[in-house]
This record gives structure tokens, C-alpha cells and sequence, in this order.
């Protein structure tokens, strides 16, 4: 019993400890603009909010859940009429969304989400700030703006109170490397993509010679047979990734998504039974068109604004071709060295590939009949 | 009776987890009578009340600048007593009319410099105190917390000077303090020490609060002097008369860590934490006890320096550096830190951190500057002194 009453006596301290510390008031804002326009979320102080409104409705020094509830109408239209949105110059109308409660630093927060009715992609944002600016001219506003895979950070403050963020045209070259990161953690994220590119390149290193494997005799050899495959897969999936970008060609995603699988089905299979022979790089360029589709997925759900689309598009591709360099860089030297040995032509090979035939066929059926298998 | 007592202990392995994950995501609490914050105060609290009342009278008469001072003047004391900084906040919004003027009136002025030194935006605070002074060269406050910046910036002479104009505008007890202060960190402490203790004895009737920091400053000084006995009967004869000041509590704890005596810091500041200053004191003290629960406040104080570096905070250097080199096990990182620091205030604590911090990070350049420092200032002080290895 006393031991509990301990422990009681503890948590109590450590929640005590957790709950306060001293800090000026700051607010966290963050702001996200994307396909389906801005949202945000605030994280403002409790008590803040209890010096400018007054939370503490029976006076005790304490603020609970429910009398955070009852002034959350008033929390909303309070700290949003002391917030403006600007995109393209033309003033959004800010809705509460969702009301939470979370813990920072120096206490409790009220969250508070809300929408902004925007025009459609606007190239710029400007941030007018005000919240606590006749209460507490110390109190800073932390923005975290986060826009097509880049955040940045600003802070608000007295004197500073209006901020103007480009979300296209200035930072080219960072929103560049921004599309090409994103082009590299694709290629990466989705294994249809790395397991076509390694089924058409396990046989690279090897020659079929009446009915069986051999390693090839030069490194130029295996080299100029990557070469050929890895080129016409890039060919292929640029042309149809930029007709689909730029809204030329469009399909529907499961049946993108199903021809994918389909297409790992068939490159691996083609190491198992001979019909590929020769012609990998057919393979790789047929059905690169329809990775092209599935790379084009990605730029669509990030919703570009139409500026910034041929620059995704440039940074994207670019960042899917390092990724795919960065594969052939690892297989070619490590598959050459294996080529003469039993496990690389059977184990790697032929297992291998019948992995690959097997795991891409429960892809094709998951996706192209929509079940979990 | 076994049954009620284990369902409750399970539920408390569970609240505690669900507390340690509060940070991670925005919740929906599940109980409206779930208490979220405690304030630091109570909304029928007599003060509060007084305030709020105020608050709204200024609010109907917005051009009041007498009001304005005075509620300016309350939440700078109440900043100052809880070593919160919002009400320094709560201060400048009193005082927001005259803020951006150029040439406010003189009250306001003063006010304004003493929130610039809060925030440690000292060129601005020299600034308003210059002007001040010069409309009115009698001004002891404006006087006195020109002394105290300019002291803290290193320009002694400057500061000795205006100690010396205090003699005649107010009681001996102030120029003495403020006199001895200087002078003690620039080549003359036993001196200084001695004329202080003269003082307090000769003013035993002098304003509690006054003879509180006269007493803490002689306490310092024989700190620095290495005489830890008078030092110790001089910070308690200090905390009889306030034993809730923060500079008074932070100075006492850096004592007695100095003297390994960390069970009673742990004792002292169990309930202040919330003071970003005293926590950091806390947790030195958890870590030299031994205490394994050091490293928890250390993850915490490490979450709130963060958070005001965010914001753009430059406030709380010295503090961070200390942070660094003593909780964080980062020399380097502190003494780039105490080097920043350094660059804006220049009192014996910043000179100790950056001392330790340039011997730990074995950065032997930034040694021999601080010796420069100390033959050029000749400030005397024991622990400085075994740190450079100096004479």
C-alpha cells in the first residue's frame, strides 16, 4: 500500500514537472499547401488563450477538457480573425476543421485545424499574423510552410508581423533538388520498379549457349548489355512520364498499376523460359512506357501548380535516373564477379527470378482485381 | 480487494505511457474533467483580479500613460518575482502606445530600457537610458540600470561613473552596492568587500529588498574571493529576506554545486523547475548526486532550449553553454556557445563558462585571451583563476 501511495506521489511530481516550465509564448503554425489546397494546424498555449479569452470557467486555477470545449467556438473565431491568408494576392476565408489538445514544452496546447478556401495553386502565399499582438507583443508565431515535398520555417513576431512566401518561380534550384529527392525515394519506395530493372539485368553478365548458361568474357560485354537495357527502360518511361505530366495521355491507375506487375511477371519470366533472349532491351522499352505511367502518378498527387510542373518533371526523371544508376552501380561489378559461379547462374538466376515471377504475380492479381491477398 | 487495486495499477502503466506519448500527437482527451494546464495562478486571486481590472480600464482609456506605467510596472515585478517571461510581454502591451515613439515620455522610457535589458538587447537599453539621462541627469533608476548594463558589458569606468552619481540621489546603501560591485570585478575586490560590509552595517535599516541584493552581491564577491564560509552566512542572511528570488536562488545553487553540496540544491529547487535558469541547477545537481533521473531532465531541458532557439531566442547563452558542457558533453559546441555569449555580456559567470569551456574543448587561444582579459580587467576570481592556470 505504501508503496503505491509512492508511486502515486511520483507520477504526480512527474506530471507536475512535465506539465510547466517557463517559456515566452509561442505559437506553432503550420501551414500545407498542396493538391487539395491549404490546410493548417495551430498549436496556441493555454495559457495564452486563458489571458486573452478567459478558459478557466470555475475560476480554479486549472483548465480541463471540458471547459477547453466549451470556448472552442470562440478560440476558433478569435485566433483566425488574427490570421490572413493571401495566395496570389486574393484573401482565403479560413475554416475551423478540428479541435485537439496536445502537450509542449511548457504546458498544454490547444490544437486548432482549419482549411483555407484559396484560389488552385497560387504561386505565392503571404502570411499576415497577429495573434497576441495587443496582448503579448513578445509572442512569436513559428511557421513551418510546407509546399510539393519542401517545408521552410519562419518566425512571426512584433515588426514582423506580414511575411510573403514564393511558392514558385524563387528557389528554382532548391525545389529542383527538392523533385529530384523525390524522384530517388521513388524508385527506391516501389520495388515493381527495381525488381523489372534487376529481372532484365541478372542475365546480363551471362550468355545462353546451346541450352545453358555462361559468364561473359569481358566486363565491356555485360556493360554494353546494361547499357542497352538501362536506355531504353529511361527512353521509354521519360516519353510516356512527360505526355502523362502534362496531362497529353492519361490512363487509369489500376490498369497502370496491373500492367506494372504484369511487366515484372513477364521480364522475369523471360530468364526462365528463353523467349527474351536478345531482346531485353525490347522488353525494357515496351513496358517502361507503362512505368512511365506509374512515375506520372507521383507528379499528379503532388498537384503542381502548372509552373512548377516542367521543373518537377525535370528534377523527378533526373532524381529516377540516379536511383536507377545507383542500382546498375552495385549489381554490374558484384554480378560480373559472380557470373563464372554456380549461385549466380542458379540460386540468383533462376531462383531469383522465380521469386520475382511470384511475388509479382500476387501484385497482379492484388491490383488488378482489387483484393489483399 | 486484491482485484479494484490491480486493475488500477495496470491502468497507471498505461496513463503512464499514454503520458510519456502526449508529445508525440494531437489527442481528443477522453474525460472532459481531465485537467489539461495548470495556471499559475487563480482567476479569484486578488492580483489577477486587480490586473485584469486595470487591463481593461487602460483598455478605455488608452492614452493613460500613469496607468500604463503602473501596470507596467506590477507585471515587471511579478516577471521578475516568478521569473516568468510572459509578464515582461504583458508589460511591453501596457506601454504599446509610446513603444515605437521615438522620444516617449520619460516613465516609459525607463520601462523600455528595463524590458531592451530583459531581453539582454543591451544597445538598445544604453540607448533609451542615455536619452533619459540626459532629460534628466538626476534619474537613480535610470542611473543605476545603466551601471548594471554597462557592468555587464565589461565598460567598468563608465559604470563607476554612474555609480558615483547616485551618491547624492539616493540612500549610501545603493551607491555603496553599486559602487563596490564594479569595482570589485575590476582589480579591487578585497577592497570592494570591505567597504560593502561597511555599508550594510552602517544601513542595518535599509529596505529588505535592497539589503537583500547588497547582500547577494557581498556574498558573490567572497565567492570569488575563495572565503566559502562568509560567502554561505552571507547567502542565507540573503534568503531571510527573500527566499524566493530567482537571480538569489540561481547564485546560491551555483554555490553550493561549486562546493559539492548537491542534495541541498536538489532540496532548494524541487519546486521551482519551471524556471528554465533553476532547472538547469536542478539537473547539474541530479547529475552530481549521482541521480539516474538526470538524464531525463536533461532531455527535457534540452527540449526547451530547442524550442527557444526556434523562436529566435539569443537570451539564455550562458545557460545553454553551461547546458553543452556540463549536461550535454559537448565542449566544442559550448564554447562556441560561451563565445557568443561572451560577445554580449561579460560578468564572472560568463568569464568561468568560458574559461571551462575553452579548457575542456583544449582550445588554447581562446585560454590566453581570457587571461588577456583578466590582466586588462583584473578581475579576481579563484575558480577562474585554477582554470587558466594563472598566477
Amino acid at each position: 500500500m505504501r508503496a503505491a501511495r509512492a508511486l502515486l506521489a511520483l507520477l504526480a511530481l512527474a506530471g507536475a514537472a512535465v506539465a510547466q516550465a517557463h517559456k515566452p509564448s509561442d505559437a506553432y503554425l503550420a501551414l500545407s499547401v498542396d493538391a487539395s489546397g491549404i490546410s493548417g494546424q495551430w498549436d496556441i498555449a493555454l495559457r495564452d488563450l486563458d489571458f486573452a479569452l478567459g478558459l478557466d470557467g470555475d475560476g480554479d486555477g486549472r483548465i480541463t477538457w471540458g471547459e477547453l470545449r466549451a470556448r472552442q467556438p470562440a478560440i476558433a473565431s478569435y485566433a483566425l480573425a488574427r490570421l490572413g491568408l493571401r495566395a496570389d494576392g486574393a484573401t482565403c476565408t479560413l475554416r475551423p476543421t478540428a479541435h485537439l489538445a496536445d502537450t509542449h514544452s511548457d504546458g498544454a496546447y490547444e490544437v486548432l485545424r482549419f482549411v483555407a478556401d484559396c484560389p488552385a495553386h497560387p504561386a505565392s502565399l503571404e502570411v499576415d499574423y497577429r495573434l497576441f499582438a495587443d496582448l503579448d507583443p513578445q509572442h512569436k508565431g513559428l511557421l513551418r510552410l510546407s509546399t510539393g515535398g519542401r517545408t521552410r520555417t519562419a518566425v512571426f513576431g512584433s515588426g514582423r508581423a506580414q511575411q510573403r512566401f514564393e511558392l514558385a518561380g524563387t528557389g528554382r534550384a532548391g525545389q529542383l533538388l527538392a523533385y529530384v529527392h523525390e524522384g530517388v525515394l521513388h524508385i527506391f519506395g516501389g520495388y515493381d520498379h527495381i525488381l523489372f530493372l534487376l529481372s532484365l539485368l541478372l542475365p546480363a553478365v551471362l550468355v545462353r549457349a546451346t541450352g545453358s548458361w555462361r559468364g561473359v568474357a569481358t566486363l565491356r560485354q555485360a556493360f554494353l548489355e546494361v547499357l542497352k537495357v538501362v536506355t531504353a527502360f529511361t527512353l521509354a518511361h521519360s516519353l510516356t512520364l512527360s505526355l502523362a505530366a502534362l496531362g497529353v495521355v492519361s490512363l487509369p491507375s489500376r490498369l497502370v498499376e496491373s500492367a506494372i506487375a504484369a511487366s515484372v511477371v513477364i521480364a522475369a519470366a523471360g530468364n526462365l523460359l528463353p523467349y527474351a533472349e536478345r531482346r531485353r532491351w525490347l522488353i525494357a522499352f515496351a513496358f517502361g512506357l507503362i512505368h512511365g505511367f506509374g512515375f506520372a502518378a507521383v507528379l499528379t498527387d503532388l498537384a503542381l501548380p502548372r509552373p512548377l510542373l516542367l521543373l518537377a518533371l525535370l528534377g523527378f526523371n533526373a532524381g529516377v535516373e540516379l536511383g536507377q544508376l545507383a542500382i546498375v552501380a552495385v549489381f554490374l561489378p558484384l554480378a560480373f564477379a559472380l557470373r563464372g559461379t554456380w549461385f549466380y547462374r542458379r540460386a540468383a538466376l533462376v531462383g531469383g527470378s522465380l521469386a520475382i515471377v511470384l511475388v509479382a504475380a500476387v501484385w497482379l492479381i492484388e491490383r488488378a482485381f482489387d483484393v489483399k491477398l | 480487494m486484491t482485484r479494484p487495486r490491480r486493475t488500477s495499477l495496470a491502468c497507471f502503466a498505461v496513463c503512464l505511457l499514454a503520458a510519456g506519448a502526449v508529445h508525440a500527437v494531437p489527442r481528443v482527451p477522453a474525460h472532459d474533467d481531465e485537467v489539461l494546464e495548470q495556471l499559475p495562478y487563480r482567476a479569484d486571486d486578488p492580483v489577477t483580479v486587480r490586473l485584469r481590472a486595470e487591463r481593461l480600464r487602460l483598455a478605455q482609456e488608452p492614452g493613460n500613460v500613469r496607468l500604463a506605467v503602473h501596470l507596467a510596472r506590477e507585471y515587471l515585478e511579478l516577471g521578475r518575482e516568478s521569473g516568468d517571461p510572459r509578464y515582461a510581454g504583458y508589460a511591453q502591451a501596457a506601454l504599446m502606445r509610446w513603444w515605437d515613439l521615438p522620444a516617449p515620455p520619460r516613465e516609459v522610457l525607463l520601462l523600455r530600457a528595463i524590458l531592451h535589458q530583459r531581453v539582454h538587447e543591451f544597445t538598445a537599453a544604453l540607448s533609451d537610458l542615455t536619452a533619459l539621462i540626459g532629460a534628466d541627469p538626476r534619474n537613480a533608476q535610470a542611473l543605476l540600470t545603466r551601471a548594471t548594463v554597462l557592468t555587464v558589458q565589461g565598460s567598468f569606468a563608465q559604470a563607476a561613473a554612474d555609480c558615483r552619481a547616485l551618491t547624492s540621489l539616493t540612500e549610501e546603501l545603493v551607491a555603496s552596492t553599486c559602487l563596490s560591485a564594479v569595482a570589485a570585478v575590476s582589480g579591487d575586490l578585497a577592497g570592494s568587500r570591505e567597504r560593502l560590509r561597511a555599508a550594510l552595517e552602517a544601513n542595518r535599516s535599509s529596505d529588505p529588498g535592497l539589503r537583500e541584493w547588497a547582500l547577494t552581491t557581498l556574498a558573490e564577491m567572497a565567492e570569488r574571493a575563495g572565503d566559502a564560509p562568509s560567502a554561505e552566512a552571507l547567502f542565507r542572511a540573503a534568503l531571510a529576506l527573500d527566499p524566493a528570488d530567482p537571480y538569489l536562488l540561481a547564485a546560491w545553487s551555483d554555490f553550493l554545486l561549486e562546493q559539492r553540496r548537491p542534495r541541498e540544491v536538489l532540496a532548494l529547487l524541487e519546486s521551482t523547475r519551471r524556471s528554465d535558469a533553476l532547472f538547469l541547477r536542478y539537473a547539474l545537481a541530479e547529475k552530481a548526486a549521482g541521480l539516474a533521473s538526470w538524464r531525463a531532465s536533461a532531455a527535457e531541458l534540452g527540449g526547451r532550449i530547442d524550442a527557444s532557439r526556434l523562436r529566435g531566442d539569443r537570451v539564455h547563452l550562458r545557460e545553454e553553454a553551461r547546458y553543452a558542457l556540463l549536461l550535454g558533453g559537448d565542449a566544442r559546441a559550448a564554447f562556441a556557445l560561451a563565445r557568443e555569449n561572451w560577445d554580449v555580456q561579460k560578468e564572472p559567470a560568463d568569464v568561468l563558462i568560458l574559461t571551462a569551456s575553452a579548457a575542456a574543448a583544449g582550445d588554447a587561444a581562446a585560454l590566453e585571451a581570457v587571461r588577456d582579459w583578466l590582466a586588462q580587467s583584473r578581475l579576481e576570481d579563484v575558480r577562474v583563476r585554477a582554470l587558466v592556470g594563472a598566477p
